[in-house]
């Protein structure tokens, strides 16, 4: 019979499309749970050293380190962290919509921004609209390592030290659960104790091994980089959950679709037998 | 028993250990330190060895480090482990690398960039034709 062949074929096709997602769909499920993990085994240590940086500014050092001191703002610097792979759903579009805007922002209060990206996803958006960005890092992977991303904070750290920026942010999705993620944009630089908790003070200070500026040197780049590392494991768990949706919602568009599909099929063939009959009745009648 | 002091080993990745001790020893740059309770607020880096943990006589824990930081509050020990081996010249390479994959990338305007133009194009043009036929059958 040749009636619906299209409507068929269409089908086969759809059904063989929602194959895929479902698949997807429950790879991203099994993904997320284990970057979730991720998530929680980075959180003491970022936990400590933002006590510790906490117990510093209530010290009383003698030293007081650059990234400690606000300086008039002309230039800014962004870590942008965004995806390395698409298809989950408005991710990435809601981060580079929060970039943009805060771009333009900046922009109108006659700041320079410069960008570092991580991710493949932010990095072609941003070199394809003729944004600066002076560092990246892509194809990280589900297990990301704090190495990876070491070049891309130096980079601008460096920058920061050298007064070609005075303010340095990271901007990530943050988890709030698998349904939301909401991106983030986070000061790095300087770094301001009070918005990390208030404790009271006490007259007293560390003992600094060898000098307070080399210790302190190594401690707030590092502080830096578990602030920018987080963010990353986090935007990987943002990233499945998000993909995870997005497919689910595929899958049962599919299934929507296929059902309307299989409706005006069965119709047409329907309509095929019916006329065929009424054809040999009449015949029949005629003879 | 001896006085005991908390002490915390982590690293950015993992927490390593969580636990009460009566001496911590480090290997900080300027020497090997132990750490016992009531110890004055201390801030040092470290350097790769091994950190032992004596929780008792009986029960003492090794960890390999390959550097981090060590801080000291009187009732705390906190182990900042780093997770890789650390040199200046090792983070300077790092940096350069990352400049020179953004430098690429922005010369490289016909690689990675085009394909994901293509596919945003491709999936426009899907759901234009999707959209047309729906358009059509309702005609029909």
């Amino acid at each position: 019979m040749a009636v619906g062949k299209e409507i068929r074929l269409k089908i086969t096709s759809i059904k063989n499309t929602q194959k895929i997602t479902r698949a997807m769909e429950m790879v991203a499920a099994s993904k997320m749970r284990r970057t979730q993990e991720r998530m929680q085994a980075t959180r003491p240590y970022s936990r400590k050293i933002a006590q510790i940086i906490k117990h510093l500014a209530h010290a009383n050092p003698e030293y007081k380190h650059p990234f400690t001191i606000e300086r008039p703002v002309n230039r800014v610097g962004v870590i942008l962290i965004s995806s390395d792979r698409g298809l989950c759903g408005g991710l990435n579009a809601n981060l580079f919509r929060l970039a943009l805007r805060r771009m333009r922002g900046w922009n109108a209060e006659d700041k320079a921004v410069t960008l570092s990206t991580i991710g493949q996803k932010g990095t072609a958006f941003f070199s394809s609209i003729g944004a600066n960005v002076v560092s990246q890092a892509t194809k990280l992977g589900d297990r990301p390592h704090l190495q990876d991303i070491i070049g891309v904070i130096k980079t601008m750290v460096d920058e920061y030290s050298e007064g070609k920026i005075d303010e340095l942010y990271v901007l990530y999705n943050e988890f709030l659960n698998t349904m939301t993620q909401k991106p983030r944009l986070v000061q790095l630089l300087p770094i301001r104790p009070e918005d990390i908790g208030e404790e009271q003070k006490g007259q007293w200070d560390y003992i600094y091994e060898p000098d307070a500026k080399e210790v302190l040197d190594q401690l707030l780049i590092r502080y830096v980089e578990s602030i920018v590392f987080q963010g990353l494991v986090e935007n990987n768990a943002c990233e499945q959950a998000a993909r995870m949706v997005a497919m689910k919602s595929a899958s049962d568009n599919a299934g929507k679709l296929i059902k309307e599909l299989q409706l005006i099929y069965n119709k047409a063939r329907q309509a095929a037998i019916t006329q065929e009959i009424a054809e040999i009745v009449g015949g029949a009648a005629a003879v | 028993m001896a006085m005991t002091i908390h002490v915390d080993i982590v690293s950015a990745e993992a927490e390593i250990y969580s636990g009460l001790a009566e001496l911590v020893v480090a290997p900080a740059e300027m020497g090997e330190v132990g750490i016992a309770a009531r110890h004055a607020p201390f801030l040092t880096r470290l350097k790769p060895g091994e950190v032992r943990v004596k929780v008792n006589d009986q029960e003492v824990h090794p960890f390999f480090i390959s550097g981090g930081m060590l801080e000291v509050q009187p009732h705390v020990v906190t182990i900042l482990a780093d997770t890789a081996v650390r040199a200046k010249d090792i983070d300077e390479a790092a940096a350069l690398e990352a400049k020179r994959r953004a430098e690429e990338m922005l010369s490289d305007k016909s690689g990675k960039i085009d394909y994901a133009l293509a596919q945003a194009q491709l999936a426009e043009a899907v759901m234009q034709l999707r959209t047309l036929e729906k358009y059509r059958k309702g005609r029909a």
